[in-house]
């Protein structure tokens, strides 16, 4: 693969009070800045969640004219498969720098809903939400069970995936948590369970951010300001909609997502130094390191109790403390990226994992609808 | 019915959708008791919710067929803070592997129903609505 990330960073993040356009133009012009290159480089974008037409009003805000955009809308993965598209275009020759952009105000709107939005000529209007599941929150509940009596594993086992994202927040500032002191298990579980087996403490934080990245061809990313980060893999799978259709509801696509992503990379999980695995709620990570074979089937959740996942862990997991800890904007899948990003150039300062060469990103988006993977490594 | 047994499944008078031209058979159905799966024409293959099209063998002429109503519960939450105001918590929304082959979204009810477990044999019962349809909802088998 000829593509590289060159620019990454993030928009003002936590209560901003700011409007989406706002922090979409701050994590736009960082991550430019970032990269050394300028609004008038960009012809391709990629973006979702300003209006319906979302990459029109992005590109009509900052000035662009792009010859290529994306605003694929399947959850908070999209963003990860926009790098696969991305580097598609930028290999055919359609786009020369791509911007990846998110940004939401949901906290500041207070415009999270715990129902979800109820789309009434869809099926599961009619033969799910009579039932009053919290959505997207009572699927990952129910798979959060599956996984508990398949394995037999407690919620402890979950709980300890909150503990570990605490842990890598307390040492990066931008954290939402940062200062917050240590999180334990007894909190945890003590925490008011809002669907079973899932308390308030193993749910994603509601917050104001984004960010964004800049890609171009990994020829001309050796002329930019920052160490170039490979694009070396990715792929992505769709599936269900309804919380009723998966007839295995732990059997998800981030295994065929990941595999095509490992595939095209020529690389194994064995080769992942660092992964930024998207934290919803505590059991997301771990269906999708066991999807993705970074752990076995039923063992991400002892690994999570061991603290592998946590500094000084031997499987560094969710760095900036993740969705858990960190920033949850809606849409966290281009907050894995920058995170990534950080990682491979040896930026993360307390957090930084010595060493590392090869870094996985993983979104899930929807009701573990929509998976996309990406993998990055170091220009050698 | 009671309003209070409605909310019990997390399901309150007038918030059920109307039915469409697909899913109107299945929604007549449940005015008398009986849970509808879609059966295949072609393959024979049941499934739920409703579509225009087969997904085992896309062939789009679809019928129906009456479940039995037994099953198994396939995953469980109990659900402690409803998404409406409306909605009286705690109660459990369930998927159920119905012995036909399909799995629901559904709720369990009745003795017991907050300690419901995966593996947990369920039966079929019913909450009527106030326009005449119902929802089909589950209770423990007794063991
Ligand atoms: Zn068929």
């Amino acid at each position: 693969m000829t593509v590289a990330i060159v620019g990454a960073a993030e928009c003002d993040l936590g209560v901003t009070g700011a409007g989406v356009l706002e922090l979409q133009v701050q994590a736009v012009t960082r991550a430019l800045a970032d990269a050394g290159l300028s609004l008038a480089d960009v012809d391709g974008l990629a973006t979702n969640n300003v209006g319906r037409f979302s990459t029109n009003e992005v590109a009509d805000q900052l000035g662009l004219r792009p010859a290529w955009v994306d605003s694929t809308f399947v959850g908070g993965s999209a963003f990860e498969a926009y790098v696969g598209r991305a580097v598609q275009a930028i290999e055919a020759g359609q786009a020369q720098v791509v911007v990846i952009s998110y940004a939401s105000n949901q906290r500041s709107a207070r415009s999270r809903s715990l129902g979800g939005v109820l789309e009434e000529h869809l099926p599961m209007a009619q033969f799910e939400t009579p039932y009053g599941p919290l959505y997207p929150l009572s699927f990952y509940a129910m798979a959060a069970s599956a996984y508990l009596h398949r394995y037999g594993l407690g919620r402890e086992h979950l709980a300890a995936v909150a503990v570990s994202a605490r842990e890598w927040a307390l040492r990066n500032p931008a954290a939402y948590r940062y200062g917050a002191g240590p999180l334990t298990v007894d909190e945890v579980l003590a925490a008011p369970v809002i669907s079973s087996p899932l308390g308030s403490a193993d749910c994603c934080l509601v917050t104001d951010g984004g960010g964004a990245i800049v890609l171009t061809s990994a020829e001309r990313a050796r002329d930019l300001r920052s160490a170039p980060v490979r694009v070396l893999g990715y792929g992505e799978a769709t599936g269900h909609a309804t919380m009723a259709t998966p007839d295995d509801i732990l059997d998800t696509g981030a295994a065929a997502s990941g595999a095509a992503a490992f595939a095209r990379a020529g690389l194994g999980p064995d080769d992942v130094d660092v992964a930024q695995v998207y934290d919803s709620f505590t059991i997301t990570p771990l269906l999708s390191l066991e999807a993705l074979g970074l752990a076995e089937p039923g063992q991400a959740g002892v690994l999570a109790a061991e603290g592998a996942f946590a500094p000084g862990g031997d499987r560094p997991l969710n760095t900036s403390g993740g969705g858990l800890s960190y920033c949850h904007p809606g849409q966290y899948g281009v907050l894995l990226l920058v995170e990534a990003v950080r990682q491979l150039r040896g930026e993360c300062g307390d957090r930084q994992v010595a060493g590392a060469e090869v870094a996985v990103a993983h979104g899930t988006g929807g009701i573990l609808s929509h998976h996309a993977t990406v993998l990055l490594g170091v220009d050698r | 019915m009671s309003h209070d047994a409605l909310k019990q499944v997390g399901a309150v008078e007038g918030y059920v959708p109307p039915e469409d031209a697909l899913t109107a058979p299945w929604w007549a159905a449940t005015r008398e008791h009986r849970l509808l799966l879609q059966a295949c024409e072609t393959c024979g293959s049941r499934q739920h919710h409703p579509r225009h099209v087969c997904t085992s063998c896309g062939a789009t002429s679809l019928g129906w067929t009456s479940s039995a109503g037994a099953g198994v519960l396939d995953a469980v939450t109990v659900v402690h803070r409803p998404p409406r105001p409306d909605l009286q918590a705690p109660y459990v929304v369930a998927r159920v592997r119905l012995d036909d082959g399909p799995v629901l979204l559904s709720s369990v009810v009745g003795t017991g129903a907050l300690g419901a477990a995966i593996g947990d044999r369920v039966a079929l019962t019913w909450r009527d609505l106030s326009d005449g349809r119902a929802l089909p909802v589950f209770e423990l088998e007794e063991d």
